[in-house]
């Protein structure tokens, strides 16, 4: 590898993107600066397995947004249609081997209600990446702005900002979000139905989960904040405003890129965990936390309603953390 | 040391009286904020089937009708001092600590978390135990064998462990083991006093469950930061002096890796504590966390907010006995 960004302050040098056309090419002849941004995408894009992972989210996430459409190709497009006659009705559990699977119900039928499941997984994902993207973003924001606060200005309010972070870091939050999800009635803040559960688990998954982001984007603040860049831009007469706008952000999107890509697993099992203790999107809703609740009662007998949302969850969650490692390596100047 | 022994524990009292105004809110301000009228609280605290003369009694008792402050300080006086309640048929004086009376089963909270405690609390402790040695050691592992097979396959595995939630490897695990192999018995709590063996093998696979995901995560970290301190200059400097291999990695390098390791485990309980949730709800262990989602179904807030209570306390508690152990194991928190 050529020579590597050490210092931060190399971190955001604009004139980079003009003399490199080619961001992709490591095999420049001639010494020439290239962007962080650069050298990590095209670490990241020797990195086999963070690129497999990166095409299995892109995979989820059109998944997602044409769930209506594949359901509908599979021949199931309504997510709450009972196939009864596919259930064996002494036994109440599907007819057929693995949990029904067959031509027309390609992962089966759920025990009992008779529901397709390919159907209502394709329908899950939609829940599980809206809540956990939207989660994390909310996550970010927040973090990013009361890590630069406290990394930043220092004193009383880093103090303050930090002791707030400690609290939040140290709670139960799954009970927390227990009680929070279970206070909040069928209606409330001018919401009802499935809009008030996603804009709840949203609220509370995020809310819950700033301090990580926080600590941070603090540490990394407090870093920068001593950089010789920093200082001369104090000395030109640089407004905090500026500094953090102009001279720290562009900085701290790296550790926030990779960090968020982190949080989004985290988020997808935190409301499956909490739609799993029956507190998240309501039934009939497709979710797959529900889902696996639901197959708790019987996964003794039908251990293939447990399996096929349990690999969903499992499958979506190692993508993301495979990319999101792969994604800290590029970005990391210790890596070689 | 005294000094650094009083400040966390005047922390520890913040923590405290902090996390109890957070419930509070949660409980008896967020609803209203949500749209919720005073009636319309009462009645949930009380359960919905109550008729309207028990829950205007209900609005007075509780002091649902003052001021927000007032409600606030009988909230806190009722866990330091204790409360008197007319549960409508009697008088029943409820003994600090205080946390309410649950009119769905006619008992006070307190008197039921106790006895659902040492379900969660045995459910933790084996799981934290398991979760730090198998963590730790397969991390030092994988970082003195870096490259080598064992450090692939625990790192495969961690990977895999940190995307499989709880309540999809809790079943898995219960299906391999206890259905298939039958090598455990099926999980269940039964009391350590009255038969410790018993006790241990029905406990195994909720701590199993519980432990693999954190173990994995502890692995990982603990790896990265073996690694980091094993191309530190005071490494060299042991091994220059002639120091034989185990005294360098064990009394110096491990020392060292371990600190942070002890820091992130104060703020992993609470995280751990929501594991210990849902490993009770998929083994249907009768502890605090099954019954706080049993509360939630059945709306008997009094019960969910005990439970967040008790739970928060413990965490402060836990966190304290880390931070006091941080001093032993760090010689630099002594000496400042």
């Amino acid at each position: 590898m050529t020579t590597l960004p050490g210092d931060a302050s190399t971190l955001h040098d604009d004139f980079g993107e003009e003399e490199a056309p080619d961001p992709g090419t490591p095999a420049a002849k001639t010494i020439e600066g290239r962007s962080l941004s650069q050298i990590a995408w095209s670490r990241l894009k020797k990195d086999r397995v963070a690129m497999a992972a990166g095409i299995i989210i892109v995979l989820l996430v059109l998944i997602a947004i044409f769930a209506p459409l594949l359901a509908s190709l599979s021949g199931n497009s309504d997510p709450n249609a009972q196939f009864m006659d596919s259930i064996d009705p002494n036994t109440s559990m599907p007819l057929g081997s693995a949990g029904g699977i067959s031509s027309t119900h390609l992962l089966g039928l759920e025990p009992v209600i008779g529901r397709d499941i390919l159907t209502r997984v394709l329908y899950g994902s939609r829940i599980s990446l809206l809540i956990a993207t939207s989660a994390s973003l909310l996550s970010l924001i927040i973090g990013i702005a009361m890590g630069v606060i406290a990394g930043y200005f220092g004193g009383w309010i880093d103090a303050a900002i930090s002791r707030i972070m400690d609290v939040f870091l140290a709670f139960p939050l799954l009970l927390f979000a227990l009680a929070l999800a279970a206070i909040v009635s069928d209606h409330a803040f001018g919401m009802s139905g499935d809009t008030l559960h996603i804009a709840m688990l949203i609220f509370i998954i995020g809310f819950f989960g700033w301090p990580y982001a926080g600590r941070i984007v603090r540490g990394q603040t407090i870093a920068l904040r001593e950089r010789e860049f920093v200082d001369a831009a104090r000395v030109l007469g640089a407004k905090p405003r500026r500094i953090i706008m102009k001279e720290l952000m562009p900085n701290l999107i790296a550790p926030v890129l990779v960090y968020g890509t982190l949080l989004i697993p985290a988020n997808i099992l935190f409301e499956a965990a909490l739609s799993f203790l029956g507190v998240g999107i309501r039934p009939p809703t497709p979710s797959w936390g529900k889902m696996l609740n639901d197959a708790i009662q019987y996964y003794r007998v039908d251990p293939a309603f447990l399996i096929i949302p349990g690999a969903a969850i499992f499958i979506t969650v190692m993508a993301f953390n495979l990319f999101g490692d792969g994604l800290r390596d590029a970005f990391d100047p210790k890596a070689h | 040391m005294v000094t650094y022994i009083i400040r966390r524990l005047f922390a520890a009292v913040v923590l405290l009286f902090v996390i109890s105004m957070i419930t509070f809110f949660i409980f008896y301000v967020f609803p209203r904020l949500g749209g919720q009228t005073t009636e319309s609280l009462a009645s949930q605290f009380v359960g919905k089937t109550q008729s309207p003369q028990a829950i205007e009694g209900v609005i007075h008792r509780f002091g649902f009708d003052q001021p927000i402050w007032v409600q606030y300080g009988r909230f806190i006086k009722g866990i330091f001092l204790g409360y008197d309640y007319d549960t409508g048929t009697q008088m029943a004086h409820c003994y600090a600590p205080c946390l309410g009376y649950s009119f769905k089963t006619n008992t006070l909270v307190s008197t039921s978390i106790a006895q659902w405690l040492p379900v969660t609390v045995s459910l933790a402790i084996g799981a934290s135990i398991l979760w730090l040695i198998f963590g730790v050691s397969v991390g030092v592992a994988s970082a003195l064998r870096k490259g080598s097979f064992i450090d692939r396959a625990g790192m495969i595995t961690a990977l895999i462990g940190v995307s499989l939630p709880v309540y999809f490897v809790g079943p898995l695990l219960a299906l391999a083991f206890v259905v298939n192999w039958h090598i455990f018995p099926d999980p269940d709590y039964v009391a350590f006093t009255s038969n410790p063996i018993s006790w241990f093998t029905h406990m195994l696979l909720p701590w199993i469950a519980v432990a693999f995901g954190l173990a994995a995560l502890y692995a990982r970290l603990t790896r990265v930061g073996m690694l980091d301190t094993m191309n530190e200059d005071f490494i060299r400097t042991a091994r220059a002096k002639g120091l034989p291999e185990r005294t360098v990695i064990f009394k110096h390098a491990l020392r060292a890796a371990l600190t942070p390791i002890v820091t992130i485990f104060g703020m992993d309980l609470g995280f751990a504590l929501g594991g210990v949730v849902l490993a009770e709800q998929v083994f249907n262990l009768p502890g605090i966390g099954r019954e706080a989602v049993d509360a939630v179904n059945q709306s008997d807030l009094p019960v969910i907010m005990g439970v967040t209570i008790v739970a928060s306390a413990f965490i402060v508690l836990a966190n304290l006995v880390v931070d006091l152990l941080y001093g032993v194991v760090d010689p630099r928190v002594r000496v400042s």
